[in-house]
């Protein structure tokens, strides 16, 4: 697919623009999708096998002498008591805790984690009040997560879906792979960040490394600083009212909001002179994409 | 994978042995093939502290002459130690191969090591006024305990647990690295060298030698042929970025100083914590909670960065 010229943008409606420049490339479908495009709906999915949790009902759980094993096969056996709100104690640094939440549940750490951290989470909302290491968040579905420190690397890899959140600054490869879903970034980020991300969101209130966005398929990322370098196919585009509009939205949800607003952002999106689905049967382009 | 850990404090001492144990310990999962310790105490002036193996560990169980073997070869070092006019004030061993000498000399440091190491099967671990380097196979706290390294009180350490890939489980392979002949320097290196061969053909041929097939020990030649060209540490580990091809994360201890470096595609970890007198940093975050269990804030450096502490 060509990349699309100015000339082709101011001949474009604000719909087609905003499809051209990667906001939106298709009929949105499932489950995250529709939780982070329909707010309102009142229909939810649930697995058939989700415990029944009630959020007022809270519990706390000192992991200190645990493994990560033992942790988080305890917070399924508080979620089937029908705990709704866990509070983890002393998680330092444990890799793996939380991972494969696949239901709504409120899930605080008291302190950081380390690799994989909430990991293949699909519903809950996850606060974190510490760092994370590398792969926060990793393959996520659907859900929150608020970190409220720093992060390390592959923050977001594979992301579907969701909202992902680092108040601090994050390490390299941010939202690599990302296929869906929102991260934002309150500080900077690495390099190879956006490395490529094929669909979804990203916003670094910050600096962003070099290379930014490198072989993206699809998708936008907003940089609120400095950009290091842009990578391979990764192309300016045109900062709308209605990126503008999500912008403030979604940042102020989340306490992020710059003092100056969010004009000054920049957006990147893919330049598409790699592609080459064009070229593909349309089976083969189910497949890939 | 292998995991890397260090920490300096700033003008004071600490019990970095049993620090640098519960870090590396930490990071057992890392590596569990083995061990290595480089931390630095007071030296007394003019005394070295020389560490050397005269035999692996495996070579060891090889058969019933080993330990005349290892002892003739013992007894060789201490001979050519007494050509070189050295004077040995302090003599400790480990196990049956492992051995520390306090030694006292006026000769050239560099000739005399390499004397030293042309004994079959001696190799020097360390050679320095502050540096203590202990290396050996088994987890943290198996080659803390076998070398005393608990009581240890110095200002700053770096460590290494190793998975080997890419060379044999034995005491060469495993890190740290003494940056021969350089006293006092050391390395560890969590990572992948690409073009090790071509670099380790251009330091041979500055007459560089190598111990073992290991990558990582090029850091240390690189790092040695730097400083003795009057190569700042922090110049050294700007440049091995541009130099040095593949992905890696590695630390560097002189006697006075701790260094890192990551590469140009920050794909090896490194979380870091500072405080006013006290930097500590690993491979993850779990080996800096083993010393630091309250909450900190934490980073992760980025691609290219280069940090230099003083101690």
């Amino acid at each position: 697919m060509a990349s699309v010229s100015d000339a082709d943008l101011k001949q474009m409606t604000q719909e087609e623009r905003v499809t051209a420049l990667g906001m939106r490339t298709d009929q949105l479908t499932g489950r995250a999708m529709r939780i982070e495009f329909n707010p309102d709906e009142e229909e939810r999915f649930e697995y058939p096998w989700a415990p029944a949790v009630d959020f007022n009902k809270r519990t706390e759980l000192d992991v200190d002498e645990m493994t990560s094993t033992e942790v988080n096969t305890r917070i399924r056996e508080l979620m089937a008591e029908g705990y709704g709100t866990i509070v983890i104690k002393n998680p330092r640094g444990k890799h793996s805790l939380g991972v494969g939440i696949l239901t709504k549940l409120n899930l605080i750490f008291e302190g950081s984690l380390g690799y994989f951290g909430v990991g293949l989470i699909d519903g809950p909302n996850v606060t974190i009040n510490g760092r994370v290491g590398w792969s926060c968040g990793e393959n996520m579905l659907a859900g929150t997560i608020v970190v409220n420190k720093n992060a390390g690397s592959t923050f977001g890899a594979a992301i579907r879906g969701g909202d992902l959140v680092s108040k601090g600054s994050v390490g390299s490869r941010t939202g690599i792979d990302q296929k869906g879903g929102t991260i934002l970034v309150g500080g900077n980020t690495g390099a190879l960040t956006g490395f490529m991300m094929q669909r979804g969101r990203m916003v670094i209130c910050g600096n962003a490394g070099k290379n930014l966005g490198d072989s993206m398929y699809d998708g936008t990322i907003y940089v609120g600083g400095e950009i290091q370098s842009l990578g391979v196919d990764a192309v300016p585009g045109e900062l709308t009212d209605l990126d503008k509009a999500w912008l403030t939205r979604k940042l102020t949800q989340y306490g992020l909001m710059p003092e100056k607003g969010v004009d000054h952002f920049r957006k990147i999106v893919a330049g598409r002179q790699l592609w080459n689905y064009d070229n593909l049967e349309p089976s083969e382009k189910k497949i890939v994409l | 994978m292998c995991g890397i850990a260090g920490l300096i404090y700033k003008g004071k001492s600490s019990n970095v042995g049993s620090e640098m144990t519960a870090m590396l310990q930490a990071l057992r999962h890392r590596g569990p093939d083995s061990t290595g310790f480089a931390v630095y105490g007071q030296g007394n002036p003019g005394e070295y502290v020389m560490r050397f193996v005269t035999a692996e560990q495996e070579e060891m169980a090889s058969g019933y002459d080993m330990i005349e073997i290892v002892a003739g070869r013992l007894a060789e070092v201490e001979k050519r130690l007494a050509e070189h006019g050295v004077e040995v004030k302090d003599r400790q061993a480990a196990t049956d191969y492992a051995h520390r000498f306090v030694i006292s000399c006026d000769s050239d440091m560099e000739s005399l090591a390499r004397h030293i190491e042309d004994i079959e099967g001696v190799e020097i671990m360390s050679l320095g006024n502050g540096l203590e380097l202990i290396k050996d196979l088994g987890d943290a706290t198996v080659v803390s305990e076998q070398y005393g390294l608990e009581s240890f009180k110095g200002t700053h350490g770096l460590g290494h647990t190793r998975m080997a890939t890419e060379s044999d489980v034995d005491i060469r392979s495993a890190h740290p690295y003494w940056a021969f002949p350089y006293n006092d320097v050391a390395v560890v290196h969590n990572g992948q060298i690409t073009n090790y061969w071509l670099m380790r053909r251009q330091m041979e041929r500055k007459g560089h030698r190598f111990m073992s097939n290991c990558d990582s020990e090029l850091l240390a030649v690189y790092t040695a042929d730097n400083l003795a060209n009057g190569i700042s540490l922090e110049d050294s580990l700007k440049s091995s970025i541009e130099e040095i091809d593949g992905v890696f994360t590695y630390l560097v201890a002189t006697s006075d100083s701790l260094g890192m470096a990551k590469d140009t595609m920050a794909a090896k970890p490194l979380v870091l914590y500072e405080s006013d007198d006290l930097i500590a940093m690993a491979s993850e975050e779990v080996s800096i909670r083993a010393i630091l269990p309250q909450e900190i804030e934490t980073t992760d450096p980025y691609d290219e960065e280069v940090r230099v502490w003083q101690a």
